[in-house]
């Protein structure tokens, strides 16, 4: 199948504008003949969801978590990025799509980069209107700050709980709808299968999780908004919930695969203490607007932080990238990290830790202003290391975070199968092979407040639908094959636990296919992924049955997509010789040990297609066409 | 520092329908750095290793934020430590062969689905008769339009961070959810963009949180104490204020 994604003609600027009038629209009246089927209630899906019922679109909405208000969108904390310039410090739509196409190593699509960068303005006010309390300066208007990959203040924040502030504030839109009857909400339901009938998605098997029954519902489009695929790595700043089996199951039906080797690793996050760790934990980047990263000059240094002076601390960032410095994008900052443990320099118990200090921040702006900017995230390190950030330096290092990789989408958000749209975290257009920091809550909502609107009108109103129901037989078969893989994992009763097999799982990733990566690790990692799924098969041990809540059941379902998508990660991270953004393969490298690019030949985004019968994967490939950035090697120096 | 032994008595229930009682368990090996629910995860896989069937309970995010865990510890909600989540509740706060006992948030209208998982969507039921701005996507003003003083931004934020867990309801002798409904209120009436809808959003809200069967304030400030978010109290005298001028108002008419 030839990949086409739709990018309008026309210059970049007046690409959405043209787009918008082009597209079909649906009669008013019309739109409640219509139902949408969203899964997902993050920041796209609620947005999404509300979005389209406020249009008249009849919305239903399915969530894993038991309220539309939990989604891991909440625990986004640093900030949202728009191109207001309130600062009046040069940013405009073209920086922002600039910062943001040379932040991702020039491996995202211009068109749908550009789109985001216009739409930002639009969703701050969007979100103030809806009472977000977003952080103000003394003469009542909005604040900003800054982040990683760019040189002005462009993100707005709630304190650490920006995330949370956005969530919330789309959930009472989504909740609002609910009221009037446009959305019928669905929590502790999990999605099973897409069902396509006639080429086109027309519904969804979901397993009601309190009840263990597989639920049927039919529509006219679906959505998926089911976030990322971070915890194949065991170890990540997800949620213990968040899963990539929506997604997945999509893909197993036709959906394209983009990217799947673009894996984010977040540079603050609160160091590994032990092999009982279920998930790791954030600090937001926008620490590193006052933090500054060191390691001490000598090798073993047991000395506590606050006892090693000024002149013997590295603080390697700063002396390595003069303009950027602590700012620099966040692959940099964690492969720097790595770089310095791994020559021996790293801190704290195991070696694999860097400090950031706050010393000098403390000093220049006081304690109180410290603690009025980072508090919660201060209080949040203490819980947890036992450790007085404000005395000595904390201790930090990089942990998997967010996937750029998600499904394929063409320009209107659409997948490769008609009719099943992909939004926010879930879909790979926008961020290329590194996501900025504070731009993931804009693209979220940007999909599911201003694109997706439009969109899927013009798919509605173009597309021929007759009118189907849960009885059709495509929804039997599929229900059939549902039960019977819910029955083969509980019949396994095997000797090891869920969480065993993902903790090994874990170990693979992170190991072979982490934050630097070589073709004979992936090859290894490969064999040993392909050997842990056949133990997965036979020698799981899931409790208890499946006719009512069973999180282990819940989880071994989702591990054992993650033991294939595992693979096509492997295999994507293999074929892409070359190194860029979150990519880093250790053949590919500068003299200063920087990404090198190939753009001669992998200018493109890699979309792979599932084969049955245990055939690999096919790739396809999205030529991606610069017009408007130039390419360049990426310099933060 | 030595790993710890606990003797642990948790609620076990199929479902709402059936009866509960305690059982008694021992978590061996436990790491000081685990946190609470990390703690239940390990012995969640003793139990499976035995054939037993494990403990259930909600958890999410594991950084104190979505609001998803939530148990009674020794008779506190979310456990001893101030401004905390159980799930960010870390084993160095206990000790060597401490007894602890773990039991779900206890309110009519909350049911247990399953052990220490409750049906909390009364609060998802609160929300959507007002809990809201009614503005549609689309054909907002700039968002400097409209100033908004610092000190009015910080208090609505102060509410706003609720995070919906229900420690409050759990916490309070009537098993009110004022604190919760009182956030919501607060956050938006403090808003000039919230001020609009504020005696229909009152007057809705408060009636929803009567319907649901939660019991009503009387200013005991449990609710504050177990408030992972430190929610204060006088959240609830600005809802009365909110609903007793609504009320009056529609007198008035």
């Amino acid at each position: 199948m030839h990949l086409d994604a739709k990018v309008p003609d026309g210059p970049i600027s007046q690409k959405w504008d043209k787009h918008r009038f082009n597209i079909k629209l649906v009669n008013p009246a019309n739109k409640r003949k219509y139902t949408v089927l969203v899964v997902g209630t993050g920041l796209a899906g609620a947005s999404a969801a509300a979005s389209l019922a406020e249009l008249g679109y009849h919305v239903k909405s399915f969530c894993i978590q038991d309220s539309a208000r939990r989604a891991h969108s909440i625990a986004a904390q640093g900030g949202i990025n728009a191109a207001k310039n309130y600062p009046n410090d040069g940013d405009s739509i073209w920086r922002l799509f600039y910062d943001t196409v040379k932040g991702g190593d020039f491996r995202s699509r211009e068109a749908n980069v550009y789109r985001l960068a216009q739409i930002s303005s639009h969703i701050i006010d969007q979100c103030v209107a809806q009472g977000v309390p977003f952080a103000r300066e003394y003469g009542g208007l909005l604040e900003n700050r800054s982040f990683g990959g760019a040189q002005v203040s462009r993100t707005f924040y709630a304190r650490g709980q920006t995330g949370q502030q956005l969530l919330l504030g789309a959930y009472s839109a989504f909740m609002r709808q609910v009221n009037k009857d446009n959305i019928e909400m669905f929590a502790r339901r999990e999605m099973m299968d897409l069902i396509v009938i006639d080429g086109k998605a027309r519904g969804v098997l979901v397993r009601n999780l309190m009840s263990g029954r597989i639920e049927a519902y039919a529509g006219d489009a679906v959505i998926l908004a089911s976030g990322g695929y971070g915890n194949v790595y065991f170890l990540s700043t997800n949620a213990i919930n968040s899963n990539a089996s929506a997604a997945w199951r999509c893909y197993k039906k036709g959906a394209y695969f983009a990217n799947p080797c673009y894996t984010q690793i977040h540079p603050t996050c609160i160091p590994v203490s032990g092999f009982h760790q279920s998930k790791l934990t954030l600090m937001s980047e926008s620490l590193r607007n006052d933090g500054r990263v060191w390691v001490p000059k000598k090798s073993g240094d047991l000395r506590r932080s606050e006892e090693i002076p000024e002149s013997e601390r590295n603080y390697y960032l700063e002396q390595r990238y003069p303009s950027f410095g602590n700012l620099v994008p966040r692959d940099i900052a964690s492969r720097n990290a790595k770089q310095v443990c791994d020559e021996g320099y790293g801190v704290g118990t195991t070696g694999l830790a860097v400090y950031l200090d706050f010393a000098d921040a403390i000093k220049r702006l006081g304690q109180n202003t410290v603690t009025e900017k980072y508090g919660n995230l201060f209080d949040m390190y203490e819980h947890i290391t036992g450790e007085n950030p404000y005395k000595g330096s904390m201790t930090i290092f990089p942990a998997v975070h967010y996937t750029m990789g998600g499904l394929w989408v063409d320009y209107n958000l659409m997948s490769t199968i008609p009719g099943l749209h992909v939004l926010g975290e879930a879909n790979f257009s926008d961020h290329g092979a590194n996501r900025l920091g504070a731009s993931a809550l804009m693209q979220g909502l940007a999909d599911g407040y201003f694109v997706i609107p439009y969109t899927i009108g013009h798919y509605i109103s173009s597309t021929d639908l007759p009118s189907v129901t849960t009885e059709h037989s495509e929804f039997r078969v599929a229900e059939e094959e549902v039960s019977k893989r819910i029955d083969r994992l509980l019949s396994v009763k095997g000797e090891k636990t869920v969480r065993e097999i993902h903790r090994e799982l874990g170990k693979i990733m992170w190991d072979n296919v982490g934050m630097s990566r070589n073709k004979s690790g992936l090859q290894k990692a490969l064999g040993q992924i392909s050997d842990l799924r056949d133990e997965f098969w036979n020698n799981v041990n899931i409790p208890q049955t499946g006719n009512h809540l069973n999180k282990n059941l819940e989880q071994a379902g989702r591990l054992a997509d993650f033991l294939e998508l595992a693979e096509l990660l492997a295999v994507d991270a293999r074929e892409r010789n070359e190194s860029c953004g979150g990519h880093f393969r250790e053949e590919y490298q500068t003299k200063e040990g920087e990404a090198k690019r190939d753009d001669e030949n992998f200018s493109y985004a890699a979309a792979w297609e599932f084969k049955e019968n245990d055939k690999p994967a096919e790739l396809h490939k999205e030529k991606l066409v610069f017009q408007e950035v130039e390419l360049s090697q990426r310099s933060y120096k | 520092m030595k790993n710890m032994n606990l003797n642990l008595l948790v609620w076990r229930q199929k479902d709402a329908g059936s009866k509960g009682k305690m059982e008694s368990y021992i978590a061996e090996n436990i790491s000081l750095d685990m946190s609470f629910l990390e703690m239940l995860d390990q012995v969640n896989e003793d139990l499976i290793k035995k054939g037993l069937d494990p403990i259930e309970f909600d958890s999410d995010c594991r950084e104190g934020i979505c609001g998803a865990c939530g148990v009674v510890v020794n008779g506190q909600v979310h456990g001893p430590q101030r401004a905390t989540t159980v799930c960010q509740l870390y084993m160095r706060n206990f000790k060597d062969k401490d007894k602890i006992v773990i039991e779900p948030f206890r309110a009519r209208a909350f049911p247990v689905i399953r052990d220490l998982v409750i049906d909390r969507s009364s609060f998802d039921r609160i929300i959507m008769a007002g809990g809201y701005i009614s503005v549609n996507t689309g054909g907002a003003p700039d968002a400097n339009s409209i100033p908004v003083a610092k000190e009015i931004v910080d208090k609505a934020m102060d509410a706003a961070a609720c995070i919906g867990c229900g420690a409050c309801v759990a916490a309070c002798p009537n098993a009110s959810a004022s604190l919760f409904t009182a956030a919501k209120i607060s956050h938006l009436a403090l808003l000039p963009q919230g001020k609009i809808e504020r005696k229909k959003r009152a007057e809705k809200m408060v009636s929803q949180m009567d319907k649901e069967g939660f019991g009503d304030c009387s200013n005991i400030g449990e609710c504050e104490a177990a408030c992972p978010k430190e929610i204060s109290i006088s959240h609830i005298a600005r809802m009365k204020r909110e609903y007793f001028r609504a009320v009056v108002d529609e007198i008035e008419k």
